[in-house]
């Protein structure tokens, strides 16, 4: 806060969007042949070193949004720009933290975090150091040589965190990063993730479930509607004061109005695609 | 001293609870390893009680202790074809050299059919047609095509190793989880590099698991090569035995690859747990 950023200079809105979405809509073909949408014309911005959270009911299209902008799908109508670049091919610049495990198994934590670098060219002696630096910042110095199932699930979720920010990623998407840990060691992660997202202020997409942690993590939290054919629904600005701490902040008179603005938004889209899930039920059970 | 006797209690109970495990698990150990000898006595004895003192018996099926002296001659004395040492050499020297010809090319071939899905809908219908053939049949051709030497036994080894190598490499690749690729790809990896640190990795489970099998194959191929045609090996010994009615000598060539077989298992073994270290304890499993 105190020695205010170049990002500040210039109100967030007016400068190139770091990620940019345009009428979006992604159709999947199922395996019988008939096609299935995902997201339907779903406009969404991201400016650079922003924080944005989306929230929506199970099956919305948050995973697919995410891996759209990764450059993984490509949208069926619409536009999709990052860095005011069309997205072809896999995005460079980016980082990518998956909603299941994704650390490679068979590598230990250092050669899982080296991996980017040395993807990218890096010389080896140099890939290391800055290997050890980050398992050393995501607080997993000594554990170099563990085995991903030699590790906790909160300490994995470490491993892939320095993973992806190891490429200094321009643009960072998290699909529910920290949704398999218990509520202790996400407060933690999540405090964490805030330090190492203030030092290079990457543009961020963070998929949650959970309401308190979006907001207490983010610039603006993005509310989907249910899905077939998710789209965006409000789109809530956070102006509670940085740095946070995330354990603390939802006592806060601000936090506990936007939850329940926020809330209000979203439990409607949870009913819908809750009363769907049930109507498939019955419809499959009969 | 009724407060003071539970807080020690649970120091020596911990460690009266380990010796006791420990204690269990010897006792088991020695009464399996027991159970076994004796299983092998009533088996050996049985046949040899059975023959008994029947001269056409032994001819025909052989006898445990005929067996032993057949092993103890070719070793002090050699066998009708040479040093009984060249004749394991040889035979092991086909499987060797085959077997890892035939995994090299299963393991290549499987990967890159796996990842170009192109090639492998080209080649899907000519692989089946050569998998349903009985291979073993094509020894006769490669025998009278490259003669009675080395090289027909090592090419009946490398049809019969590679494709089971193969299908186990071509099913890893398919099986390999899309997210691990997919992270890769975004980390910056070309499409080799997913190859190499994805796809063959994860690959691997599936292809080392093959190679015991593989190596059961890898000495058929080379005993069955020997038996078609050649003049020295394991297959060649037992060919003589069967041609002079002596049943003792194919046994104990039996004997002999069942030693080699398990000797190359014990490396195979090795093998897999050097490569699959990365595995948690309870996949890998008991070895049975
Ligand atoms: N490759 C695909 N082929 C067919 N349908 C797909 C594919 N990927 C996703 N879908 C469908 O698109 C819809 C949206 O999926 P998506 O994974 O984006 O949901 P989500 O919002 O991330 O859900 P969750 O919160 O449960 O993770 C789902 O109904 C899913 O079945
Ligand atoms: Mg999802």
């Amino acid at each position: 806060m105190s020695n205010p950023s170049p990002l500040f200079s210039t109100p967030l809105s007016t400068r190139q969007p770091a990620i940019d979405l345009q009428n979006v809509t992604k159709r999947f073909t199922t395996p019988s042949g008939s096609s299935y949408t995902a997201i339907r014309d779903l406009t969404l911005q991201v400016a650079p070193g922003e924080f944005c959270a989306i929230v929506g009911p199970t099956g919305c299209g948050k995973s697919t949004t995410l891996t759209l902008v990764s450059g993984l799908e490509h949208p069926s109508a619409g536009k999709v720009e990052v860095h005011g670049k069309q997205v072809i091919g896999i995005t460079p610049g980016v980082g990518f933290m998956f909603q299941t495990d994704a650390v490679l198994p068979w590598k230990s934590v250092l050669d899982n975090v080296i991996m980017g670098p040395r993807f990218r060219g890096t010389d080896k002696v140099n890939a290391i150091a800055s290997a050890k630096d980050w398992i050393r910042r995501v607080g997993l110095a000594g554990f170099e040589d563990r085995f991903p199932h030699q590790l906790s699930g909160g300490m994995r979720k470490r491993v892939a965190l320095a993973q992806s920010l190891i490429n200094e990623p321009a643009v960072l998407l998290m699909d529910e990063p920290f949704s398999a840990l218990d509520v202790q060691t996400r407060a933690i992660m999540s405090n964490e993730l805030l330090e190492l997202w203030d030092v290079t202020r990457p543009a961020v997409i963070f998929v949650t479930h959970d309401l308190e942690e979006a907001i207490a993590l983010a610039d603006k939290v993005v509310v989907m509607t249910a899905g077939p054919g998710g789209t965006v629904k409000n789109t809530f600005h956070i102006d509670l004061p940085r740095p946070r701490v995330v354990q603390e902040i939802r006592f806060e008179r601000r936090f506990v109005d936007l939850y329940q603005q926020i809330w209000e938004a979203l439990r409607s889209e949870v009913d819908i695609a809750y009363s769907q899930s049930t109507h498939a039920d019955m419809k499959a059970a009969s | 001293m009724t407060a003071a006797a539970p807080v020690t209690a649970v120091g020596t109970q911990e460690a009266d609870i380990a010796s006791a495990a420990r204690l269990r698990l010897r006792h088991r150990r020695v009464t399996v390893f027991f159970s076994q000898i004796g299983l092998l006595i009533v088996l050996l004895g049985g046949w040899q009680l059975v023959v008994g003192a029947d001269q056409l018996k032994i001819v025909l099926y052989g006898e445990p202790s005929g067996i032993f002296d057949q092993l103890v001659t070719w070793f002090r004395d050699g066998t009708a074809i040479g040093p009984l040492w060249q004749q394991i050499a040889a035979t092991l020297e086909e499987a060797l050299i085959g077997f890892v010809i035939g995994t090299a090319l299963g393991i290549f071939s499987g990967i890159t059919l796996g990842r170009i899905r192109f090639l492998a809908e080209v080649f899907s219908p000519y692989i089946k047609v050569l998998n349903s053939i009985p291979r073993i049949v094509l020894g006769s051709v490669f025998v009278l095509a490259l003669g009675l030497g080395i090289e027909s036994k090592i090419l009946l080894v490398i049809v019969l190793v590679f494709f089971g190598v193969f299908f186990n490499a071509f099913q890893g690749v398919r099986e390999v989880d899309r997210n691990f690729i997919a992270n890769a790809t975004i980390l910056g990896a070309s499409r080799w590099e997913v190859t190499w640190h994805v796809v063959l990795p994860s690959a691997f489970t599936w292809i080392v698991a093959s190679l015991h099998v593989s190596f059961g194959f890898a000495l058929i191929g080379a005993i069955v090569g020997e038996f078609l045609g050649g003049y020295q090996g394991l297959g060649e010994l037992i060919k003589n035995a069967q041609g002079t009615f002596n049943a003792n000598g194919v046994w104990a060539a039996m004997v002999i690859l069942g030693v080699v077989a398990l000797i190359a298992e014990f490396f195979i073994t090795r093998l897999e747990n050097r490569l699959l270290r990365w595995r948690p304890p309870q996949l890998s499993g008991p070895e049975l």
